[in-house]
């Protein structure tokens, strides 16, 4: 059915063509003829052709559009009939003669463009004729193309200021007066379409209304051409009638279409001025316009006009614009209470824009748009709108966006109340945002009270918002997020160490809070955070000033040993290993024995309580000797206890190679190069000694377990130590003992049960070349080599 | 066989000339046979003066018991069997009983006549003016001429000329107004007004306005009325909604009107009305008639 029906009406519109081509044949012929009674009776045949109800307004403007041609042709036929004398008078009766009123109108309008043309009577008698007369078509899709025609025709000939048909004294105010006229009309014509024809055909219908509406917002660009209007008259008359019409219509898609038109086609000077009249009309409209993308586009508008010249914000100042908008948009909300939350959020929104390029030094204004959010969010859930909540990212980016600075938009203080309204996910892409805004713009944030409320800001990313059920995060994403937390955590800087301080006691605070998964990243970029103030401190006086509360190295170790203590409890005992003897690394260079010690203790607990695989007590255990051997605070005794449980550790690793390494390793802690109370040649010929032990217990093991004995690469860096220990001076490494256990070496490589291994074979080819090459030397360490024989 | 159709020929030929023939107005008028030809025009009250000229075919002796010459006005009937009825007659005696042998001429003058009517052509009755020359034979019959001639008279304009309104409807249905500026229109006037709609409830689909002449006509005891469209021009196409106002302007100078006529001669009566016909999507037709009354003005002949 419907598909016949298409077909139809293309039968019907080819018909139609076909009717007017040959009527626009026959009134050729009299025009060529100069028989005016012929051309006007075939012009009014050939127009009885758009007199059709059967077409849609798409095909019926492909008809109107061939009629329009012809009578341009009838028009200038008529224009050069007056000129030969005719009188254009008899000729706009002779045509009213036609007993069908659309093709009488259409031959009227277009005798009355000659009419004004030959100013045989003044323009804007004949517009008021013509626009009278047109009320005679009543039918909707006739009237309106009707009337566009007349528009069309009369649109060169209207009486504005400087045009030739300019008559005395205010005829702009006729030219205006006919084109709202007209426009008023199209307008109804346009609305009384949604009420005429059946129900069902509603959608088609809206179609068919939505393709015309140009035909009616053409009346208000016409409008804007016209030049004599000037902003008082805009101001009184032009606007308050359009407002008038576009009100009183009471129909959603005029009303949305038409205000849209007004916001497009005058100039944006006009609408700041008219500010208070144009949003007075918004509440007016019907609760179903969408209001919200009209004013944006207004907002949108006026932002760019402002951004347009500086020379403009004084306008903007006077009018109060900010306030104004802020006015209509709440009482549009008020008279609209079905509005969706996207709409209000879209609507502050934009209001925010437009705040933010226009008045970008006032932060209060911004803050009261946030805080009208609220307000409006207040007593709702949380949002599950999908858009609605990208519109809330949208607005609270935009301040960011603007000031580049994040320090800005923490001065509002509605923007974590708005951001409380975010899902959890929502949420963390919002900090997220936020956190890229800084480390973009290398934001500096300075203030402990700044950094609480940045982290008020992103503490979806900090902490899990809610204890409800949430979904599976992916694991890459939880990453990404935290990392950006942490590279955050490093961008807090003051150079005031007090406030340095206070920003340490503050993230670590917020961060406390992050649950097991989110500490391991928090935790570290914090504790390296505060070691960077401890060095910075290091250099001064301590309390320079005296007072009681400054910030001290001690304090700040007592805050990080809590910290890096909750590591531990995750467990992260690893992470808090490495953190601690970092810790004590800077205890030591403070010159904080006590201090130092209590770190050392806190790894030792660790490693023995928590530490179990066997693999991260290697790891765990060279951290602590590596850092055990550079610590220089350390009394004898407490030096020692810590050694001795070190070695101890070494001697029980599971593994005989590591143990081996281990026990070498232990050596160093013995023989600090630039520490003159320590240096145990005794302990370490020890240490290098029971290593030997070790390592050739493995070989045995090897050889037991497996039938070959293990690679010599353990001997080879016990070699390497020998040496090491020898060219520093080591009394107790003797020339003999490298020797011997260089030709213990030489040996193991040439037994029968040894297994071939490049690698231990170059390395130890290495060793040899290297003695020869100290040997080669000379001076002091050559002749130290001289004695031994490779 | 010429000597034959000689014998049938009139004896003579008469032809009537106006005195002012070549100045005088000329207007169309309609024969029976369709075609239209040109009539002199008169008024009431005119001088109809002319000559007469009768001459005689090859100097023939015509021997005739008088000429004269009438003036008549008619009205005649079609119901009624094609009867005339002479409401005017005036004779004018040319000539004594005598012979006529040559070209002769004989002026005549009619002075003052009273033609109270206009020369009107209905679907029922005609009314009309002719002058009619007789030349009377006792044998052969009477050579008789006619000549039609017009007469148009002109009103002055009325002294009061109020507007037509009025305000008609079907209840809780359509209620509407509707103004014409006057009730007395001239021939060439234009009728402006307007169609204010009060209510419509009912799907409109044009509204047209029509010039209804209505004849009647009296034929002894029995009353025939008769009642043309004679123009039919569309106001408004579509429906209209409650407050909506539609020009009216109709221009009378196309359409053949005649100026009213009311009980011309006791025989019959012309009168008009605009009607305002209402058509609805399902065809069914709502209108309201409103006489009006035409006139003649002055130079409005054609």
């Amino acid at each position: 059915m419907i598909a016949d029906g298409v077909e139809d009406e293309e039968k019907w519109l080819a018909a139609g063509i076909a009717g007017l081509q040959q009527n626009a044949f026959y009134m050729h012929r009299a025009l060529d003829s100069n028989n005016i009674r012929d051309a006007l009776k075939y012009s009014a045949q050939m127009l009885s052709e758009l007199r059709t109800s059967r077409l849609s307004p798409h095909k019926y403007y492909e008809l109107y559009m061939r009629a329009f041609d012809e009578l341009r042709k009838l028009e200038m036929f008529f224009k050069e009939e007056t000129r030969r004398g005719c009188s254009i008078v008899d000729l706009y009766e002779l045509v009213q003669h036609a007993g069908n009123i659309l093709p009488r109108l259409y031959l009227l309008c277009t005798v009355g463009s000659v009419y004004i043309k030959s100013k045989e009577a003044p323009a804007k008698d004949v517009l008021k004729d013509l626009v009278e007369m047109c009320r005679g078509i009543q039918h909707p899709v006739r009237g309106l193309f009707l009337r566009s025609y007349l528009a069309q025709v009369s649109r060169d000939k209207l009486p504005d200021i400087g045009s030739e048909y300019e008559g005395d004294a205010d005829t702009v105010v006729d030219a205006v007066e006919f084109v709202l006229q007209n426009f008023t009309e199209m307008n109804k014509l346009w609305v009384r379409m949604q009420h005429q024809g059946p129900a069902r055909e509603k959608e088609k219908r809206e179609k068919e209304r939505s393709e015309l509406r140009d035909l009616v917002g053409k009346n208000l660009h016409v409008l804007s051409q016209i030049e004599g209007i000037d902003l008082d008259m805009y101001k009184e008359t032009v606007l308050p009638r359009v407002l008038e019409q576009v009100v009183n219509c009471k129909d959603e898609i005029a009303q949305y279409y038409l205000m849209d038109c007004i916001i497009q086609v005058f100039p944006d000077e006009y609408h700041l001025q008219t500010l208070d009249v144009l949003l007075g009309a918004f509440p007016q409209l019907q609760p179903t316009v969408d209001i919200k993308t009209v004013l944006s586009r207004l907002m949108e508008r006026l932002s760019n006009y402002a951004a347009s010249s500086a020379d403009v914000l004084p306008e903007f100042l006077q009018v109060e614009a900010f306030s104004k908008l802020n006015n209509a948009i709440g009482k549009v909300i008020e008279a609209q209470p079905d509005m969706p939350i996207l709409g209000v959020i879209t609507l502050y929104s934009s209001l925010l824009t437009f705040t933010l390029h226009v008045h970008p030094d006032r932060l209060d204004y911004a803050d009261q748009v946030l805080g009208a959010c609220v307000k409006k969010l207040s007593g709702k859930e949380k949002l599950e709108d999908k858009k609605a909540t990208k519109q809330i990212v949208a607005l609270l980016s935009a301040p960011l966006d603007k000031y580049n600075d994040i320090v800005t938009a923490l001065k509002l203080s509605n923007y974590p109340r708005v951001m409380e309204y975010l899902d959890s996910e929502t949420n963390k892409v919002m900090a997220t945002v936020i956190i890229q805004s800084i480390m973009k713009n290398k934001t500096r944030i300075s203030t402990a009270d700044r950094v609480e409320a940045l982290f008020e800001l992103i503490k979806g990313l900090i902490k899990d918002l809610d204890d409800a059920f949430h979904d599976e995060v992916d694991e890459d994403d939880f990453k990404e997020e935290q990392n950006s937390v942490a590279r955050l955590i490093q961008l807090l800087h003051s150079d005031d160490p007090e406030e340095m301080f206070k920003i340490i006691c503050t993230v670590r605070k917020h961060i406390l809070g992050g649950g097991p998964k989110r500490l391991p990243f928090t935790v570290p970029p914090l504790v390296f955070s505060s070691l960077k103030l401890v060095r910075q401190l290091q250099g001064q006086e301590e309390n320079p000033f005296g007072e009681e509360e400054s910030t001290t190295p001690k304090k700040i170790f007592q805050v990080l040993n809590q910290t890096v203590e909750t590591l531990s409890n995750i467990p992260a005992p690893e992470l808090a290993l490495q953190l601690f003897l970092q810790c004590a690394e800077a205890a030591n260079d403070c010159d904080l024995e006590p201090v130092a010690y209590e770190f050392f203790t806190q790894a030792y607990i660790l490693y023995e309580e928590e530490i179990s695989d066997s693999r991260a007590q290697v790891t765990a255990i060279h951290l602590i000797i590596g850092t055990l051997q550079r610590m220089h605070v350390f009394g004898v005794e407490n030096r020692d206890t810590l050694t001795h449980k070190a070695t101890g550790y070494s001697a029980k690793l599971l593994k005989k190679p590591d143990q081996c390494r281990a026990v070498y390793a232990c050596s160093h802690l013995f023989w600090v190069d630039d520490q003159d109370n320590v240096k145990d040649g005794e302990r370490v010929l020890l240490c290098l000694k029971r290593a030997l032990r070790i390592a050739n217990a493995a070989q045995q093991m090897s050889n037991a377990a497996r039938g070959s004995a293990g690679s010599v690469t353990l001997f080879v860096e016990i070699l390497n130590k020998y040496l090491y220990f020898f060219e520093k001076g080591n009394p107790q490494i003797t020339v003999a003992a490298i020797q011997s256990l260089i030709e213990l070496i030489t040996t193991e490589m040439h037994s029968d049960s040894s297994t071939p291994d490049p690698a231990a074979d170059a390395f130890f080819a290495s060793t040899l070349r290297y003695m020869e090459f100290q040997k080669q030397k000379g001076g002091a360490i050559g002749e130290k080599y001289e004695p031994i024989k490779v | 066989m010429n000597f034959l159709i000689e014998a049938f020929k009139p004896a003579c030929s008469i032809s009537i000339k106006f005195s002012d023939g070549k100045t005088r107005k000329r207007v169309p008028i309609k024969r029976e046979n369709g075609q239209t030809l040109l009539a002199p025009l008169f008024r009431n009250q005119e001088n109809i003066a002319g000559k007469i000229t009768i001459e005689p075919h090859q100097g023939k002796r015509i021997e005739h018991n008088g000429v004269k010459v009438e003036l008549l006005g008619q009205i005649e009937m079609y119901l009624d069997r094609g009867n005339f009825y002479d409401f005017t007659s005036l004779v004018r005696e040319l000539d004594v009983p005598g012979d006529i042998y040559e070209r002769t001429t004989y002026p005549f003058e009619f002075s003052m006549v009273e033609m109270p009517y206009e020369t009107y052509n209905g679907v029922n009755v005609r009314l009309r003016y002719v002058l009619k020359v007789t030349v009377s034979r006792n044998y052969g019959g009477s050579i008789i001429e006619y000549l039609n001639f017009l007469v148009h008279n002109y009103s002055p304009p009325p002294s009061i000329n109020t507007s037509i309104k009025m305000e008609v409807g079907i209840e809780d249905c359509l209620h509407i107004e509707f103004e014409y500026n006057k009730s007395k229109y001239h021939l060439k006037d234009v009728i402006i007004g307007k169609i204010y709609y009060f209510l419509v409830k009912i799907k409109i689909k044009t509204m047209d306005i029509e010039i209804r002449r209505r004849e009647s006509t009296v034929t002894g005891a029995t009353n025939h009325v008769e009642t043309e469209t004679l123009a039919k021009f569309e106001l408004m196409d579509g429906a209209p909604v409650r407050g909506e106002s539609i020009p009216v302007r109709l221009f009378l100078s196309p359409y053949e009107l005649t100026p009213t006529h009311r009980n011309i001669n006791n025989k019959f009566s012309v009168k008009y009305y605009l009607n305002l016909v209402l058509v609805d999507e399902e065809g069914l037709r709502y209108f309201k008639q409103q006489q009006i009354t035409i006139y003649r003005l002055p130079l409005q002949d054609t």
